[in-house]
C-alpha cells in the first residue's frame, strides 16, 4: 500500500505522455514523485494512448525522419494553422525544444519506426511511434516504475488546496475512497474537458449531445476548472474544440482514430435537410480534415451523410463501418432516411456542373464544377456508377482548447499576472497557450513532451532547494 | 462452400477495425500483408492468421484492445483461427476432429505408443531381454528386432509426411494458390524467414513475451527447440548413412556424429522445450487462446521426454536398463509421427507457406490506397 500520509516532493495529475515525461524527468532530478491517474490501468494514458507520432525539427535526416525539418517552416506551419493564435515566444521555445524530444522518449524506452503505409506525407516532420501511442504510453510507465515513481490508478485529482498561488495539497478520489496527498510541488497534467458533457453544453446546449468524443473519457477537466476557480489566468477560446468527421456510428467516446472517415473529398456531403453546405474538394485531406467536425458540428442535428459511387471506393482508406450502398440514388436516400426526391436533385446537379478534367486522388486534380453552389474545387467526378455508398457522418472532438496560462518555465501564471509559487502545467491543459485555435499533426504530443520536461525539471529544481 | 465459423466472422471484424487504424504496421509480416487488402475472405483471413507468429505485440500496443468495447486481441483470434484451418485440412478429413481436444489425443497416442513398443518387444523377444545388459555392435536390435525398428520408423515417420504434405495441399489451394511463389527470390526470403524466425524480432527489439515488456526469449527459446530437433533428424540420418553405407552399427561411440547430434540436439530440445512452456505458465494470459492450452503443452512436453529419455538412454545403454529405456524412447518417437499431422506441429507448414505467399505478394502488390 501506498504510504498517502507522506508528503511528496512533487504530485503530478494526470497520466499521459506530459504527465510520464514531468514525473520521469523530477524523479530523474532525484524528487520524490507521486503520479495520479484518474484511468484504471488498462485504460491509461489519456489521449496518448490514441496518438501515433511527434512532430520534431531536426536539421537533418535521422533514423526515423527524413530530409529537414527547421524553425521557420515549423513556424510557418504553426502560424497558418492557428491564423496567428498563438504565443511566439512560447511557440518557438516549444519548436526549438522538439528536437530533442524524440531523443527523450527513446531514453525512456519509446521505439520508434519509419512511416510505412497510410501517412508517408508525415515522415518529414513526424517521429513515429511503433505500434502508436499505446506502446509508448507502455514504455514511459515501465520507465516510472523503474525509477520509483509511486503510480496510482483510479486516483482522479479533484481539488487544489491554495492560498495566494501557492498549492499544498490536493483533494483525491483514490479508487473510490476519499484521500488527501501532500506535496511540494504540484503538475497539472490532466488534460482538457471534452469529455464534460455538462460543460461542454455550456456553449453548445442539446448539440453537445450528439458529439462523438475521440479520445479518453476521463478528460473531464475537473483540475482545469478547480485551478480556473481559483484564481488562475485562463487562455483559449473556451467554446472551442478540434474535431474532425467522424462515423456517425462510432461510440460516443474513445472510438479513437479508425473513427475517422476520410472520404470527404471523393463524395459530395449533404446534410440532414439534404443540402449541401461546403465545399468538399477545397484542398487535400490532410489540410481540411480538421475543419469538417466543425462544419458538421453547426449542421441540424450534427449530422451529415457522404455520398460517393462504385468508381471512389479504392481513393480513401478502408472504413471501420461499412457504408449504406444502394442501387440507385432513390434507394439509398430510404436507408438512411433522407428525402429521396430532394437527393435525387442533389446529386444531378452536381453531376451537372462536373467539369471534364483528369482525375488524381493525392494530388489537386483539375476535376471540378462549374456554376455550383458551394462548389466542388477539386476530385469532382459524376457520381453516377452504381452501386452508390453513403458514410454518415458525426463530429467527433478531440480536444478543448481552454487552458490555464503558463509562462516558458512551464510555470501556472496567476489572473495578476504573478507566476504561482509552486504550480507548473503541461500538456493539454496548457496546450491553449500555444494551440489558440487549428491543429498541426503531432504538435500536442510535441508540446506534452516539451513542457513536461520543463515542468518535471523546474518542480524538481523548486523541490530540491 | 460452407458457412463460415464464428471465429472467421469475428477475424473479419477485428481486420476491418485493424485496416482503419494501421498502428501496427512497423511489428510483423501480418499488417504489411493487411493493408494489400479492403475485403477479407475466408482464404485471406487464413493466410493472415497462418503468418501470424503469435507474439502479441500487436496486443499489448492495441488502442482497442479489451477492456475497450472493440476488443481487439488479433493473437487470440488468430490462434483459434489456426487452429481451425489445422482441422480442416487434416488429412484425412475426418481426423480433423483430433483438434478439438488435442492436449487429450496428444498425450494419449503417448501413452499408447510407449505401451505398443514395450509389448511388442516383449511378445516378440525373449522378456529378460528386457532387463539384461547388452553391450557391442548391434546392441540395440537384440532388444528391438532392427527390421521392426525400421519399418515403424519409416510408416510412421512416411504417414506424418504425407498426411502434412496432403494437408499443404489442401490449405494451399484454399487460401487461393498465388501463382510464381516458388520462383527463386520469394522462396529464398521465405525460407530466411523461417531459419531466423525475423517475425519474432517485432520490429528489431523483439517480442512481448510476458507482458508489454519487450524481449526476444520466446525467439531464442524456439530456436533453440527447432534447431535441437533438426539435430536429431540429423543423428538419424548420419546413423542411417553408418548403417547402410559403411555397415557401422549402433551404438556409436560417444564422440561420434550420430551420438554428438543426437546429445547435443537433445539438450537443446530440452531447454527449448522446457523454456517455452514456463513461457506460457508466466505470460500475460489474456493474449492467449486458453483452449489450445492442453494440445500446445501436451506437445512441448512429448519433444521434452523425448529428449529426456534420449539422453537417458545414452546415459543408461551399458546397464541393464537399456532395454527399457529404449522401448519407450521409441515408443514415444513412434507416437510422436502418428501425431504430427494432428498436432500443433503442422503449424511450420502452414507458417512457411503463409510467409512464401507473403513474400510473393510483396513483390506484386501495390499498397491499398492512403492518405494521412
Amino acid at each position: 500500500m501506498v504510504d498517502l500520509t507522506e508528503t511528496f516532493d512533487v504530485l503530478v495529475a494526470g497520466g499521459g505522455n506530459a504527465a510520464l515525461c514531468a514525473a520521469i524527468t523530477a524523479r530523474r532530478a532525484g524528487a520524490t514523485v507521486l503520479l495520479a491517474e484518474h484511468a484504471p490501468k488498462a485504460m491509461r494514458g489519456g489521449n496518448s494512448r490514441h496518438t501515433r507520432n511527434v512532430r520534431a525539427l531536426h536539421h537533418g535526416p535521422t533514423g526515423v525522419l527524413t530530409d529537414s525539418y527547421l524553425e521557420e517552416e515549423y513556424w510557418d506551419d504553426l502560424k497558418r494553422v492557428t491564423a496567428g493564435k498563438t504565443n511566439e515566444a512560447l511557440a518557438r521555445m516549444c519548436i526549438r525544444a522538439s528536437e530533442h524530444a524524440p531523443g527523450f522518449l527513446e531514453s525512456c524506452g519509446v521505439v520508434f519506426q519509419p512511416s510505412l503505409s497510410g501517412t508517408l506525407s508525415l515522415s518529414r516532420t513526424n517521429a513515429f511511434f511503433l505500434g502508436g501511442g499505446k506502446a509508448l504510453v507502455n514504455a514511459l510507465y515501465r520507465t516510472a516504475e523503474a525509477l520509483g515513481i509511486v503510480i496510482l490508478y483510479d486516483t482522479e485529482v479533484q481539488h487544489i488546496e491554495m492560498k495566494d498561488g501557492f498549492a499544498t495539497e490536493a483533494v483525491v478520489s483514490h479508487r473510490g475512497f476519499p484521500a488527501k496527498i501532500r506535496f511540494k510541488a504540484f503538475v497539472a497534467s490532466a488534460g482538457g474537458f471534452q469529455a464534460n458533457r455538462e460543460w461542454l453544453r455550456k456553449y453548445w446546449g442539446d448539440a453537445a449531445d450528439n458529439f462523438q468524443i475521440r479520445g479518453t473519457p476521463y478528460a473531464q477537466g475537473r483540475i482545469l476548472k478547480d485551478l480556473l476557480g481559483q484564481g488562475v489566468q485562463e487562455v483559449g477560446d473556451p467554446t472551442q474544440f478540434h474535431a474532425v468527421a467522424n462515423d456517425a456510428r462510432a461510440p460516443m467516446e474513445d472510438g479513437g482514430l479508425a473513427m475517422r472517415l476520410d472520404c470527404v473529398p471523393f463524395s459530395v456531403v449533404v446534410n440532414r435537410d439534404v443540402e449541401r453546405f461546403y465545399d468538399e474538394g477545397e484542398d487535400v485531406w490532410p489540410k481540411r480534415y480538421a475543419i469538417w467536425g466543425r462544419l458538421i458540428a453547426q449542421q441540424p442535428g450534427q449530422v451529415a451523410f457522404a455520398i460517393n459511387d462504385s468508381q471512389a471506393q479504392l481513393d480513401y482508406l478502408p472504413p471501420v463501418f461499412a457504408p449504406y450502398r444502394a442501387d440507385s440514388i432513390a434507394e439509398l436516400a430510404a436507408q438512411i432516411g433522407l428525402d429521396a426526391v430532394k437527393l435525387e436533385k442533389v446529386v444531378a446537379d452536381y453531376n451537372a456542373a462536373v467539369q471534364p478534367g483528369t482525375f488524381s486522388a493525392q494530388t489537386l486534380d483539375d476535376c471540378r464544377t462549374e456554376g455550383l453552389a458551394p462548389p466542388k474545387s477539386h476530385w469532382a467526378r459524376r457520381i453516377d456508377t452504381p452501386p452508390y455508398y453513403c458514410h454518415p457522418l458525426r463530429p467527433g472532438i478531440t480536444f478543448t482548447f481552454l487552458s490555464v496560462k503558463v509562462n516558458e518555465r512551464a510555470r501556472v501564471m496567476m489572473a495578476d499576472g504573478s507566476p504561482s509559487a509552486n504550480m507548473f502545467a503541461s500538456g493539454e491543459i496548457m496546450s491553449g497557450n500555444i494551440l489558440g485555435q487549428g491543429y498541426l499533426a503531432g504538435f500536442g504530443m510535441a508540446i506534452g513532451t516539451v513542457f513536461g520536461r520543463i515542468a518535471g525539471e523546474e518542480a524538481a529544481k523548486l523541490v530540491r532547494n | 462452400m460452407a458457412t463460415e465459423s464464428e471465429t472467421v466472422a469475428e477475424a473479419r471484424r477485428q481486420m476491418e477495425i485493424c485496416n482503419a487504424c494501421r498502428y501496427c504496421e512497423g511489428y510483423c509480416a501480418v499488417f504489411p500483408a493487411m493493408t494489400m487488402r479492403r475485403a477479407f475472405t475466408e482464404g485471406d483471413l487464413t493466410h493472415l492468421a497462418n503468418l501470424c507468429h503469435g507474439c502479441k505485440g500487436c496486443y499489448h500496443a492495441c488502442q482497442y484492445a479489451p477492456p475497450h468495447p472493440f476488443g481487439i486481441n488479433i493473437p487470440v483470434t488468430f490462434a483459434e483461427l489456426r487452429n481451425e484451418t489445422y482441422a480442416q485440412h487434416a488429412w484425412p478429413a475426418p481426423m480433423g476432429a483430433l483438434f478439438a481436444r488435442n492436449g487429450t489425443v496428444v498425450s494419449l497416442l503417448a501413452a499408447l505408443g510407449v505401451a505398443l513398443v514395450l509389448v511388442l518387444t516383449v511378445a516378440l523377444q525373449d522378456p529378460a531381454v528386457l532387463w539384461s545388459a547388452q553391450r557391442g555392435a548391434g546392441a540395440f536390435f537384440r532388444v528391438i528386432p532392427h527390421w521392426l525398428m525400421i519399418s515403424l520408423g519409416v510408416l510412421t515417420f512416411g504417414y506424418a509426411l504425407f498426411a502434412m504434405a496432403m494437408g499443404a495441399r489442401s490449405y494451399w489451394r484454399a487460401t487461393g494458390s498465388p501463382a510464381g511463389a516458388f520462383a527463386p527470390a520469394p522462396t529464398a526470403e521465405a525460407a530466411v524467414d523461417i531459419v531466423t524466425m525475423r517475425n519474432l524480432g517485432g520490429g528489431g527489439h523483439g517480442c512481448n513475451d510476458l507482458d508489454e515488456g519487450f524481449s526476444m526469449r520466446r525467439r531464442w527459446l524456439h530456436q533453440a527447440l527447432f534447431g535441437g530437433f533438426m539435430l536429431c533428424f540429423a543423428a538419424t540420418c548420419t546413423g542411417t548413412i553408418y548403417h547402410y553405407v559403411f555397415g557401422w552399427k549402433s551404438p556409436h561411440a560417444f564422440f561420434s556424429l550420430p551420438v554428438q547430434f543426437g546429445t547435443w540436439g537433445g539438450v537443446l530440445m530440452m531447454i527449448g522445450a522446457a523454456g517455452l512452456a514456463h513461457v506460457k505458465i508466466i505470460t500475460d494470459p489474456v493474449p492467449v487462446a486458453r483452449k489450445l492450452a492442453g494440445g500446445e503443452f501436451a506437445m512441448l512436453a512429448l519433444l521434452f521426454l523425448i529428449a529426456a529419455t534420449g539422453l537417458l538412454l545414452l546415459a543408461v545403454r551399458h546397464t541393464g536398463a537399456m532395454g527399457v529405456m529404449l522401448a519407450i524412447h521409441l515408443g514415444l518417437v513412434f507416437a510422436f509421427f502418428v501425431v504430427m499431422p494432428y498436432s500443433k506441429m503442422v503449424h511450420g507448414v502452414y507458417r512457411g507457406l503463409a510467409l512464401l505467399r507473403n513474400a510473393k505478394e510483396k513483390r506484386g502488390a501495390a499498397p491499398a490506397a492512403s492518405a494521412a
